[in-house]
């Protein structure tokens, strides 16, 4: 028997409302499965597209993104800017190769825990049905900090 | 090729790329005397009649300053890049292409086989036998080969450390000299040399810095292609009249001639001090400028950009962090 996809998810969330929520979820014993790693921001619109790039670019399987519904973001309206960089975020790597499903978008106040729970789930099982993205990744290997780099990694070898 | 008057020596070599490097350097007039006066150019394909095995045959960091101008799209560019890497003290990233992959490379947004089908497939091409490079070919003689071509491109740090990243498609000549009268101080000892991946020839903020146009409140309802517009304010900053400008992302250092001359900025001295994805920051400002909150507005006025990739990546694709699109790298 094969072993099953366990796809690796980066959901971003909103201090202010889904972080709250996923909070709510484990309060109340609500069960997600542990494929995502969530990271809290302030705010949705903090959410820099490169994170998301880089999610990708190192391992991710799929990124989420979370914030408060729409005329309720803590900072007025950073949640909209969020919805337009999620927008045209995924047009962009859908060109490059990646299916937009691995990208979405999710609203969630803090009372939904059982609403982002279900939304993990499912986006958990979309990306499995996916299967797994295994970006290649080119490192840049400019002499300098590649010496820097080298050095203190022994150093560290060292102390062990 | 041993040295004959005791000058440092210069080297300068193109991979995958148009040539227009070699044209800006050629285009800094009276200066080019001074690299003359003061360097022994002992490698430069486009400008003087040198073997690959000179270069074999010279001890290992006996040239001081090889500009190296391509981005690594076959084996020949692979090779190059590891022995002048040998063979130089100091070792610029010339350009675009070596920087960050640069127009060449945008066939990283394509498979192998699609490009070859591109150029020895296409209707306008007459090809019958539909004859494809190959690696290695066999003649009476023996095995022939040819350089092989790899799936996808890659920048020439992707290949070997490199002291210094100088941007720009092609670099400016004025920011050329400047950087050939820095390096003349130096080796005179009347300077000391920036410090190590730096990126010269160019400054750290973008090149809204340098763009004359007023900028106020930018509100986008549409996105419009230059060619389209007729009525274009030539005061105006170009994204706030909804011209897809890649201004806010784009390095500081060819002093904004596109949008002085009224065209958009393209992003050819490719990302900005602190920028770690091109495309990324470029998708943040233009989601800062869509006026809408409406998500199907907002992918209307995303339509007014046909080709995203090209928008955000057209100078930067392979340098970029997910660096090639999915059949590129299944080429591999």
């Amino acid at each position: 028997m094969t072993q099953m996809f366990e796809p690796v998810i980066i959901g971003f969330t909103c201090n202010w409302c889904s972080y709250r929520a996923a909070d709510l979820a484990g309060t109340a014993r609500v069960k997600y499965p542990p494929n995502i790693r969530l990271i809290r921001l302030m705010c949705s619109g903090r959410l820099d597209p490169t994170f998301v790039l880089k999610a990708f670019a190192d391992g991710a399987d799929g990124v989420l993104i979370s914030g408060c519904h729409p005329g309720e973001c803590h900072y007025l309206e950073q949640n909209y800017k969020a919805l337009r960089r999620f927008l045209l975020l995924r047009r962009t790597i859908t060109q490059l190769g990646i299916e937009p499903g691995r990208l979405k978008l999710v609203w969630a106040s803090a009372a939904e825990g059982v609403q982002l729970a279900k939304a993990i789930t499912t986006m958990v099982e979309e990306v499995r049905a996916l299967g797994p993205l295994n970006w290649k990744k080119l490192e840049r290997t400019n002499g300098f900090h590649k010496q820097v780099d080298l050095a203190e990694a022994d150093s560290e070898e060292v102390a062990a | 090729m041993s040295s004959t008057n005791g000058k440092p020596k210069f080297a300068m070599y193109w991979a995958a790329s148009c040539g227009g490097c070699e044209i800006a350097v050629l285009n800094i007039h009276e200066k080019i005397l001074d690299v003359d006066a003061n360097f022994e150019v002992v490698f430069w394909p486009v400008a003087m009649d040198a073997k690959y095995k000179d270069v074999e045959a010279m001890p290992d960091k006996s040239i001081l300053l090889t500009l190296f101008n391509g981005g690594i799209r076959n084996r020949e560019n692979e090779e190059m890049a590891h022995l002048l890497r040998q063979k130089s003290q100091i070792l610029v990233a010339f350009g675009s292409c070596a920087c960050e992959g640069c127009i060449p490379g945008l066939a990283n947004l394509s498979s192998k086989e699609d490009l070859f089908d591109t150029v020895y497939a296409t209707v306008s091409t007459e090809n019958k036998d539909n004859i494809r490079p190959q690696f290695t070919y066999q003649v009476p003689e023996g095995d022939l080969h040819i350089p092989e071509f790899y799936p996808f491109l890659r920048t020439l740090d992707q290949v070997v450390p490199v002291d210094y990243y100088m941007p720009g498609c092609p670099p400016e000549s004025h920011q050329i000299a400047a950087v050939i009268d820095l390096v003349i101080k130096v080796i005179k000892g009347e300077a000391a040399l920036p410090e190590n991946g730096a990126t010269i020839g160019a400054n750290a903020s973008t090149v809204c810095d340098d763009c004359p146009r007023q900028r106020n409140i930018k509100k986008i309802t549409a996105f419009r292609r230059i060619q389209d517009v007729n009525n274009l304010d030539p005061e105006i900053c170009l994204l706030e009249q909804g011209i897809p400008c890649n201004g806010p992302a784009t390095r500081q250092g060819c002093g904004a001639l596109c949008p002085q001359a009224g065209a958009q900025c393209i992003g050819c001295y490719g990302p900005a001090d602190g920028v770690i994805d091109y495309g990324a920051r470029l998708i943040a400002a233009f989601a800062s400028v869509i006026d809408s909150n409406d998500p199907e507005e907002i992918d209307r006025i995303i339509d007014g950009i046909p080709d995203l990739a090209g928008q955000f990546y057209r100078f930067n694709l392979a340098g970029s962090l997910l660096g090639a699109a999915k059949p590129a790298w299944n080429g591999n």
